[in-house]
């Protein structure tokens, strides 16, 4: 079993909802659009601090991206929170026609995505919401990795014009440690370096990957690590450097087919063909507990490791 | 035949309403031959839901509207979202009319690349507010403009209109009510209200009445009009136009295919192209309504 012990783990509502009154502080064109989604989304101090620019239309998702879009035409630079499930399954249409589309300056928050409601199934899992939402042009999207990664998409969503969708998960993170902490749209982060092969994750998987390259090099196995915090636009230059190593594995908090690992997959099967293990959740997920279903669908540091071991033909040590 | 597009502003609000009818008129007429000239050239279009809504669309265009085509971007413009965004016939003729590109570009229409798309793109052309076609998408984005505009106490008003077969979508009614919470005063909705949709009539398929009804229920004022009177659409946007606590309605009693006989309230003319015959007939028509 491997184990990872940060110092502390954190919930990214938290760096997300810091970060957007932080940015309202200091520009008035910023406004939060909810579906009575103030509490999961963290927005409470938000309101407190600025009651006329936190929009709540009730428990209507359409309306609320529609409306989102509305903002962003008379001015405002929006930032839509809802559940990821929600905002995204209820609201595609308007996700797609309204912002990106219309190119909207709208900011699309979906808020504990991934299997963070854990039990309550799989209405409420956000998995497929990657592979729709990359499917969309002109709409970037972003999966933060941990609460720097977090606020510092959110400061780069506002300073971009054009319709962003940040991915945020409330499935506690280590902070990562970087050397060289540096957050651009379309452009991923290399955590570790390696030449045996390399592990592209995002999100909450980004700090299990870091967990398996521990483990893999004890074993003598050096993986690069890479932070592919963002999947539209994709940064195929890591992607190429990836496959130089001669295998990639994929993690991510999503289903296996088209999200993350099917963006690599593509790139790579056109432009550097290389042996790939995809990892995600195969589609509507069994009752249990969120870490329960990572776990069990081996989306953790163990599961990366036996990928790569796998894909290398090695066996466990 | 008027070829100018002549955009006038404050200078005929302060005209008398006759005249200010009459130029409606007048630019409703003009409309009704250049989109039926569209969509003869262009080999297809929605000619009946284009020509209910001409005489609105028209009345918001060439007189009510505070915008400058030479600035379509600018802040304290007041918004027009056209929510039933598959009548571009009537949407690019009144933009190319009040100065937002050539009118010769009108005979782009739905050609390789235009920016005339068969909806209305705001990438593409100045003076759309926001990409629509599917229904039930640009009455709630006017909801929020009129938000911002309501948190920046600004000036401009937004007014939209949508099909009324369009209200059958839930969305329209989440936005609705939100207007309706929020008391929206800077919002008009206008229904274009000609009773069909693309393939019977809406109160055969999914009965909106009693509308009125509906719309008070969700907050609103509900006032309903003729919407091919000219004077008395001018009157009723005047009166939408004022400061008010509550967003407002305007129920406007229409025809399909309006202006061109044998397309009105016909259900066949949703879709449908004139054949050369009928197109001539209907220019005939328009001619002698312009001579009236």
């Amino acid at each position: 079993m491997i184990t990872h012990s940060p110092a502390g783990m954190f919930d990214c509502r938290d760096a997300y909802a810091r970060t957007i009154e932080e940015l309202a502080a200091v520009d008035d064109r910023i406004v939060a659009v909810a579906n009575d989604s103030v509490g999961s989304s963290k927005l409470g101090k938000f309101g407190a601090r600025f009651p006329d620019r936190l929009i709540n239309v009730g428990i209507a998702e359409q309306n609320m991206v529609s409306v989102g879009a509305g903002l962003a035409n008379g001015g405002k630079i929006p930032f839509v929170s809802g559940a990821g499930c929600f905002l995204t399954a209820r609201a595609m249409e308007q996700i797609k026609v309204d912002c990106a589309y219309s190119e909207a300056n709208v900011k699309l928050c979906g808020i504990s995505s991934g299997v963070a409601y854990g039990e309550l199934g799989a209405t409420h899992h956000s998995i497929e919401d990657i592979a729709w939402l990359r499917a969309i042009d002109k709409l970037t999207l972003i999966v933060p990795a941990d609460p720097w990664q977090t606020a510092e998409a959110i400061k780069a969503a506002a300073a971009h014009d054009g319709p962003v969708f940040v991915r945020i998960s409330r499935m506690p993170v280590p902070e990562l440690t970087r050397t060289n902490p540096r957050f651009a749209i379309g452009k991923a982060e290399t955590l570790r370096e390696g030449g045996d092969l390399a592990i592209i994750a995002n999100g909450t998987l980004v700090h299990r990957a870091l967990a398996a390259a521990e483990a893999l090099a004890a074993e003598g196995i050096a993986a690069r690590v890479v932070n592919m915090a963002t999947v539209s636009p994709l940064d195929v230059e890591a992607i190429a450097a990836a496959a130089a190593t001669g295998a990639i594995v994929t993690a991510e908090e999503g289903l296996a087919k088209g999200g993350l690992g099917g963006a690599v997959a593509e790139y790579c099967a056109q432009h550097s063909p290389v042996r790939m293990r995809m990892l995600g959740f195969p589609g509507f997920l069994p009752t249990g507990s969120a870490s329960w279903l990572m776990e069990h669908f081996g989306l953790t540091a163990d599961g990366i490791a036996a990928a790569a071991r796998d894909l290398l033909g090695k066996g466990a040590q | 035949m008027v070829t100018h597009n002549t955009f006038l502003t404050a200078d005929t609000r302060d005209h008398s309403l006759d005249r200010r009818a009459a130029h409606v008129r007048e630019r409703a007429n003009w409309m009704r031959r250049r989109l039926l000239r569209m969509i003869v050239e262009a080999g297809q279009g929605h000619p009946g839901g284009d020509l209910s809504a001409t005489d609105i669309i028209a009345a918001l265009y060439f007189d009510i509207l505070r915008i400058d085509s030479s600035s379509p971007a600018a802040p304290d413009r007041d918004r027009f979202v056209m929510s039933k965004g598959h009548c571009t016939g009537a949407l690019y003729t009144a933009l190319a009319g009040a100065g937002f590109f050539p009118e010769a570009e009108l005979e782009t229409y739905l050609k390789p690349e235009s920016r005339l798309n068969g909806h209305p793109n705001r990438t593409y052309l100045p003076g759309v507010e926001t990409n629509t076609g599917p229904l039930g998408h640009g009455f709630p984005v006017a909801v929020g403009i009129a938000v911002a505009g309501q948190i920046d106490r600004a000036d401009y008003r937004v007014f939209v209109l949508t099909g009324d077969g369009e209200l059958q979508e839930g969305s329209m009614w989440e936005a609705a009510m939100f207007a309706g919470h929020r008391g929206l005063g800077n919002l008009t909705v206008i229904v274009d209200r000609n009773g069909l949709q693309q393939g019977a009539r809406t109160e055969g398929t999914n009965s909106l009445e009693p509308l009125p009804d509906k719309w008070r229920a969700f907050g609103w004022e509900v006032v309903e009009i003729d919407g091919h009177d000219h004077a008395g659409l001018l009157t009723a946007l005047d009166e939408a136009a004022q400061p008010r606590t509550k967003p407002r309605v305007l129920i406007a009693h229409t025809f399909k295919g309006q202006g061109v006989s044998f397309m009105r309230d016909q259900v066949g003319w949703h879709h449908g192209v004139p054949n050369a015959a009928q197109y001539a007939q209907a220019i005939a028509e328009l001619d002698a309504d312009a001579a009236r």
